[in-house]
Parts: structure tokens; sequence; C-alpha cells
């Protein structure tokens, strides 16, 4: 009773610090022009590499300080936010989609399905996921919808074994049995009966995946394959960071923060609605 | 072959895909309205007959022969949609673990009134009605709150209560109950196994009686089959079964059971000397079996 307590309470204050945390940075993105107090392409050779506002030297309006073209570096973390969510939204549903498709049905169905969609996990899995990102998006070209393809492509395979898993396990459950006796066709049990129960865990995985398609977009900008315009990007960011870490720290370090909060925001936003969603679990 | 039983199995035979035989060419049938238990040890097969009955055995267990009659209709020479529709329209299962049997991620109510508009055609309402009455049945007191829960908010003996209402709602001819006190409380299974004899006497339901238990047996029905391993090796009347077994493993299950008016007498082991015997006399029918069925 009182574990249960705690756990409760433990997922309510990760729930709402994540939740925060992903709810800001989705209205900064989405009101980036409002809420940004620069251009984040406007360059000022006069402002290089000035410093966050605490430290000396610092100018009012530029609070995380500028980069070694002079363009504020809090503008072009908003305008980074906002690629990064298209691609976390737009990936993550693509490939839930897809995997949790398939694992609903090699989960459900076994057999010859379950053997043909699982070898393909297997050799699916065998590549390297960077690398993999990397070629798919030098074969397709740079882009934004080619990010979200290349993430899409390589990780349905994460919805489909963890979907195929719970599936197969709810699969054997009686009540699954009972409606098979009442009378239910397959298609019926699988989306009527099966299909709620594993909807947290689609959650929760859905979540966990926007983080690691903002990793894997960071990744991919970070080495010139993400889209090809000026727009900022926290990866293009990052690597620009990297090139002047010893005259301004913070054009390397604000990004990163960023990336792992939201990461971490994401992840753990997603476990949180598990427990609070899943009726075993509530 | 008896074509006015509520359902006649003959000469059942199921096999495991490395030839072992699960069920060796089992006969039982069950009148309308009577409640037939089918009792021994676990891995006997009784589950599997369930199973078998409702449509439901796993995948790898094969039927080889036999025929199953529900209510004079052939399962076995049925198309699949048609078994179906049969077996959903005339069957209940009352499951053996109430915790597992009803869907977590849905609400009572739905989940009991589901079955009877979807598969029987009822209008919601009509549905509604009928599973307020079954609840009161089952003397559920409380049923807006209990329809409006999620299974996990009951307890055990309030689920059963609520399977058991499920089963009898759509007036099945049959219904098989599959250990239906195992998994719960001690003082809970007295309840619940009143609660079926008595729905059973008032809506006049055939039951297939699954257990292991000679105790619930007694109580309960008015057959009995022996089962052990596969085999049906004795069936009477139930009262005719207790006063005078016939079958010398049925004699030591007997022996085996535990008396409450001596509660520190160890356990007893059905005797080994009996069951070599039944191992012989199985050996000796699978060899007859075999020879004509290769």
């Amino acid at each position: 009773m009182d574990d249960s307590r705690i756990s409760r309470h433990g997922s309510g204050a990760r729930l709402w610090l994540a939740g925060g945390w992903l709810l800001l940075a989705l209205l900064a993105a989405i009101f980036a022009p409002l809420v940004a107090p620069q251009d984040p392409l406007a360059q000022d050779l006069m402002f290089e590499r000035l410093p966050p506002f605490w430290m000396s030297g610092a100018e009012p309006g530029f609070w995380l300080g500028t980069d070694s073209l002079g363009r504020d570096l809090l503008s072009r973390l908003i305008f980074g936010a906002r690629i990064a969510f298209v691609v976390a939204f737009a990936a993550a549903l693509a490939a839930c989609l897809v995997g949790s498709t398939l694992g609903l049905i090699a989960g459900y169905f076994g057999g010859w399905a379950d053997r043909i969609i699982s070898r393909i996990v297997d050799v699916w899995m065998a590549f390297p996921p960077v690398l993999f990102a990397i070629l798919l998006v030098a074969v397709l070209g740079t882009g934004l919808s080619s990010v979200i393809i290349a993430i899409a492509v390589i990780d349905w395979t994460r919805f489909c074994r963890v979907i195929r898993a719970e599936t197969m396990g709810q699969a054997r459950m009686d009540y699954v049995e009972n409606a098979r006796i009442a009378g239910y066709g397959r298609i019926g049990i699988m989306l009527r009966e099966v299909l709620p129960n594993v909807v947290p865990s689609i959650v929760a995985l859905l979540s966990l995946e926007m983080g690691i398609a903002v990793i894997v977009e960071a990744i991919l900008s970070f080495v010139n394959l993400s889209i090809s315009t000026d727009d900022p990007t926290w990866g293009g960011i990052i690597a620009e960071g990297r090139l002047s870490i010893h005259q301004a720290w913070w054009v390397l370090v604000f990004p990163l923060v960023t990336l792992i909060l939201t990461v971490l925001s994401f992840s753990q936003f997603g476990e949180g609605l598990k427990a609070r969603f899943d009726p075993v679990l509530r | 072959m008896n074509a006015s039983a509520c359902l006649d199995i003959s000469n059942l035979s199921a096999v495991l895909p490395n030839g072992a035989r699960v069920l060796r060419s089992v006969s039982l049938s069950v009148q309308p309205g009577e409640v037939r238990a089918l009792v021994g040890e676990s891995g006997a097969g009784k589950t599997m007959i369930g199973k078998a009955v409702l449509g439901v055995l796993s995948p790898s267990v094969r039927i080889v022969e036999g025929d199953m009659l529900l209510e004079g209709e052939d399962l076995g020479r049925l198309q699949p949609k048609a078994r179906r529709t049969l077996i959903g329209a005339r069957t209940a299962l009352i499951p053996q673990d109430p915790l597992t049997a009803l869907n977590p991620s849905r609400r009572i109510g739905p989940q009991m009134t589901d079955r009877l508009v979807r598969i029987l055609g009822w209008s919601g309402q009509r549905a509604d009605v009928r599973i307020r009455q079954l609840l009161d049945e089952v003397q559920i007191r409380d049923p807006n709150r209990v329809l409006k829960c999620y299974p996990h908010e009951l307890s055990g003996g309030m689920r059963q209560r609520v399977l058991i209402a499920a089963a009898f709602a759509a007036e099945p001819r049959l219904i098989v109950a599959d250990e239906p006190t195992t998994a719960l409380d001690v003082t809970v299974q007295k309840q619940i196994l009143r609660l079926i004899a008595q729905l059973q006497r008032e809506h006049g339901t055939a039951i297939l009686f699954v257990t292991h238990d000679l105790g619930v047996v007694a109580k309960i029905s008015q057959k009995v089959s022996v089962l052990y391993a596969g085999k049906v090796v004795e069936e009477a009347e139930t009262a005719a079964l207790f006063a005078a077994p016939q079958h010398p493993y049925t004699r030591a299950l007997m022996a085996a059971t535990p008396r409450y008016t001596d509660p520190f007498a160890s356990l007893k082991p059905v005797d080994e000397a009996v069951l070599a015997g039944l191992a012989a006399e199985i050996a000796a029918a699978d060899q007859a079996w075999r020879r004509p069925h290769g």
C-alpha cells in the first residue's frame, strides 16, 4: 500500500517536471519568431563570442551569449527546437505506426507471421544505427523529410520487439481465450481486447523514441547531414561550439544541456504516463 | 452415442507433436441440466477436454479421432466459422483464474454487455438489464459501482462472481467450469461453489465441472468421470461412486484426500502399486490403439 503511494507520487513529480520542460520547449518552438530575442541568423562581428548574462562583458539582449559569428545563442536554440520537435514527432510516429502494427501481428498471430517479422527485425538490428542513418540520408539526400524517414526506418524495430513481446504475454491471458470462446474473430480480439492493453507500452515507447529521434537528428546535423538550409539545429550548434570551446565554452555547453534535458524529459514523460495510465500498475 | 445429450464426447483421442497421446479414447456425456464432474490429478487432461469442447485447444495438440456432439451437432464436421458461432451461442466458460480472465483495460460493464450485444445481437438496453439481473443473482449488491470498476479494483471473489454472471448471462446450454474455485481463498471457495450450484439449478444449465477436489465433486455433481493420464478410468453416479468406488485408482484417490476430522495425519500419496497397475493398463491400451492407427 505504502509502496504504491510512493511510486505514484514519484511518477507524478517525474511526469510534471518532464512534461513542464517539454511544454516549455514546445511552446518556444511554436512561437519562436515571437519569443526569440534576436534574429537567429543575424551576424554581427562587433558582438562575437559574448559570454552569458552573468559574466562580465555580457550585453543585454544576448542572454546566453553569442557564437563566433555574433549570432545570439538563445535565439538559435529556440529556432533549433522547431526542427528538433518536428523530427521527434514525425519520426517517432512513423516508427511507432510501422513497428507497433508489425509487433502486434507477430505477437498475436505467431506462427509464420511471427517468424518472418522476427527475422527481419534480427537482420535490421545487426546494422549499426548511426551509420545506417548516415547511409540512408546520403542515399535519400539531405533534408527534413529524409531525416524523418531515416529515423523511422531505423527505429521501427524498437517498437516491433517490445510490442510483440507484450502482445504475446497478453494473448496468453484467459480473457483472450474467453473472447475466442464467445465467438469473436481473431482480428477483432487483437484490436479490441489486446491492443488497449499494450497502449501504455506504446505510449511510453513513443515518448522514448521522440527523445531518441532528437539525438539522432542532432548527430546527423553534427556531421552536417541533416537539413541543408541555414536554419539552426541543435546538432549544428554543437558542432560549431566544439570548434571554439576554448574561447566560448557556452556555445557547446548550452545546446548540450538543452539536448540532454529534452531527451531525458521525453523518456521520463513516457515512463510517467505509462505508470499513470496502466490500469494494473495504477 | 446419445442424441438427446447436451454434450456427447465419444472416443476422443488427442496427441502432441511428438506422438504422445494426451487423451486416450475419452467418452463422456452431459445430459441437459446435469452437472458432470471431471476429476483427476494435475496433468490428467481434465482441462484439455474442456478446451477441446470449447474449441480453444492449444495448436500443438491435435485431435486424431473421436466425435464431440454439442446438442447433436458434430463440432468436428462444422466449418470453423459455424463452429465458433455455435460454441459462442451455446456454451460459456467459468475460468480457473479470475485474475486473468477479465480484460484489465476495460470496465466490467462494457466487458459483460459486449458479448450479448456483438455476438448475440441484443440491444444495449436489453443487455444492460440482463447483466444487472445476473449480478443480482450472484449477490452483487452494488451493481452500479461494480459495472464501472476496472477488474483490478475488485477482489478475486468478486471477479469470480462477475465471471459467473457473465457465463450465465447468455443462457448457454453448457458451461465448462474449469476449477472455478482453485484460485480463490478457502472461505470464498464455498460461497462461489454454492452460487454456481444455485444458478445451475435455477437456469437448468448443464455443467462440465473440472476439478481435482473430490469434496467439490460430492457437493455439486450428479455424475463423475475419473480421469487418469487422459483416460477415463471410472464413471458413475456421484453417490454410487462415493458409496462404492470400483476402480482401484478411484479408491486410492479417495484414500489420499485429507480429512478435516484428522488434521494431523500426514498426507498420503496415491498408492504406488495402483499407479503401476494403471501404467500397465494404459500401456496395453496404447499398444492396442496404435496397431490400427499406425
